[in-house]
């Protein structure tokens, strides 16, 4: 046998066996020992690295969910059941209603504002404010070039043709980019929940509101006024909602003069409780303004003048006594 | 010329005249991809400086014990990469052991570079030029400590790109090529400094 294909095997084999053996020697000697929790979620995990939850790679947030530094939820793309399987893993709950998504604080498309000029810079929205501040009149406006649809990983927000960002909530999974590369603070992270909206972040008096914006703010506080559980509070002409407290009543939205205030669910018209009545008493500690009355074990009543239709009591409600009637039954 | 002259020279021209990515266009794909941001590029100049100094004492040493010795110079190809691969392999977990705060700062990027072209083009490039030890070393290091300079410059560039009002079709990777053609213009220009 020629000794070139001797001292090749040789060589090659030999190098092979001692490096193998080295890392095994390595592998056991330098073990590092890690919470086996991380291994069994990053197996749970789609396992695609996109780092779309922030974190370099599934690997990274595995570790990051067993030291506690990110929910059980942190994987988008995973979605709901993902979030349970590791919930599982790590004796918690996955608590979906916990979910939020982005929400813009400003109606004032290109229909609704008063131009101040025209701009002619680099069409994004960190240059429009850097430079003198857009196209429109109003310093908190919306500016429209889609900064917040770039940067979003999710394709969940897309400029319609009013020059406003639409945001889709299938789509959305509050990952709050947007939020932060905004260059005007105006997107911000709502429970899904949430129905009622306020669409300004203008602080400027009511009169110039009037001139530059028709669906502004004016700070005339009719909405904190008549909001049952104080939910809006005007801060600096500026009316601005507190989602914890919010029943989602949309009183506030009926009664806004300009429209800045967006109600997009189904208004309830009546509420009435019938003879599954067991007189437990849980509907009338969940009524926010004492409109529920009725003695313990006797069959409860709803004051309809003190009543604002909130619905929180037909949550409260363990045995179906409550029934709502929505605007679109009663039509 | 002493010999601790010649070492000097060697390093400085690894690092200017001679540099891996500008100059000899390898470690492109690192020089592109991860020098969006000064300090993520950082860490990988750093990352790769490390490596490419212990492959380059390594591949030495493989190189005149074992293949030059039995005349076995075609394997150099193949006993390179298990070298390397095996080596920072076992470097990584010696790293995770005992200093979990550099395994943090050098992270993925580690591994990642185990089979980037520029560390196999060095552990070829020693045995071609018949560097002595010592002076394989300093070749490793100062290719590296170019490397790092050159993916560090362009994460710098690159930065302040992001403001700047780049033409529709160029947008993205096609000027950041043009870029990295005027830097290697540039770095031409330091090929007269050292006449021997």
């Amino acid at each position: 046998m020629n000794p070139i294909y001797l001292y090749s095997l040789i060589s090659m084999g030999g190098m092979g066996a001692v490096l193998a053996a080295g890392l095994g020697f390595a592998a056991t000697k330098f073990k590092v020992e890690q919470d086996p929790r991380i291994g069994k979620v990053e197996d749970a995990l789609p396992g695609a690295n996109c780092g779309a939850c922030g974190y370099a790679g599934c690997a990274s947030f595995a570790e990051a969910v067993v030291n506690g530094e990110a929910p059980v939820g942190g994987c988008p793309v995973g979605g709901d059941k993902v979030a349970a399987n590791i919930a599982d893993i790590m004796g918690s709950e996955a608590d979906s209603s916990d979910k939020v998504i982005a929400q813009l604080l400003c109606g004032g498309g290109i229909k609704e504002t008063t131009k101040s000029g025209k701009y002619q810079g680099i069409k994004t929205c960190q240059a429009a404010n850097a430079v003198n501040g857009g196209e429109k009149e109003c310093q908190y406006s919306c500016l429209g070039f889609g900064d917040c649809e770039v940067i979003c990983p999710f394709d969940a927000i897309v400029i319609n043709e009013n020059g406003l960002p639409q945001i889709d909530p299938e789509k959305c999974t509050g990952c709050g980019k947007c939020v932060s590369e905004c260059p005007r603070n105006i997107l911000l992270l709502a429970p899904v929940s949430a129905k009622n909206h306020i669409r300004c972040s203008s602080h400027n008096t009511g009169k110039i509101v009037r001139k530059s914006c028709e669906v502004g703010c004016i700070g005339c506080s009719l909405c904190a006024k008549v909001c049952p559980v104080n939910a809006i509070e005007i801060k600096d002409n500026l009316a601005v909602i507190d989602y914890d407290k919010c029943v989602n009543c949309g009183k506030c939205a009926e009664k806004c003069p300009t429209g800045s205030i967006e109600f997009n669910g189904d208004m309830i018209k009546k509420v009435e409780i019938n003879d599954n009545c067991v007189g437990c008493t849980l509907c009338a500690r969940a009524c926010p303004v004492e409109a529920i009355d009725g003695e313990l074990k006797q069959q409860h009543q709803v004051n309809q003048e003190k009543c604002i239709k909130c619905g929180l009591c037909y949550e409260a409600c363990n045995v179906n006594a409550v029934d709502l009637f929505y605007e679109s039954d009663l039509d | 010329m002493d010999q601790f002259t010649q070492i000097l020279l060697l390093f400085i021209s690894n690092v200017l005249i001679n540099n891996f990515i500008l100059v000899r266009f390898l470690g492109i794909c690192p020089f592109l991809g991860v020098s969006k941001q000064v300090e993520t590029a950082f860490s990988m100049g750093l990352a790769t400086t490390f490596v490419m100094t212990l492959t380059a004492a390594a591949t030495w040493m493989i190189n005149t014990f074992i293949l030059e010795a039995l005349n076995l110079p075609f394997l150099q190809y193949v006993s390179f990469i298990i070298v390397i691969a095996s080596l920072v392999q076992f470097v990584e977990m010696f790293i995770k052991k005992t200093s979990p705060v550099l395994y943090k700062a050098l992270g993925i990027f580690l591994p990642l570079i185990t089979t980037n072209c520029a560390i196999m083009g060095l552990a070829l490039l020693i045995p071609l030029n018949g560097y002595s030890f010592i002076a394989s070393v300093v070749f490793g290091f100062g290719a590296g400590v170019g490397f790092t300079l050159a993916i560090v410059l362009m994460a710098g560039l690159r930065e302040g790109l992001s403001f700047g009002d780049v033409p529709g079709v160029l947008r993205g990777v096609p000027v950041t090529l043009i870029i990295a053609g005027i830097m290697a213009m540039a770095f031409m220009g330091f090929s007269g400094l050292i006449s021997m």
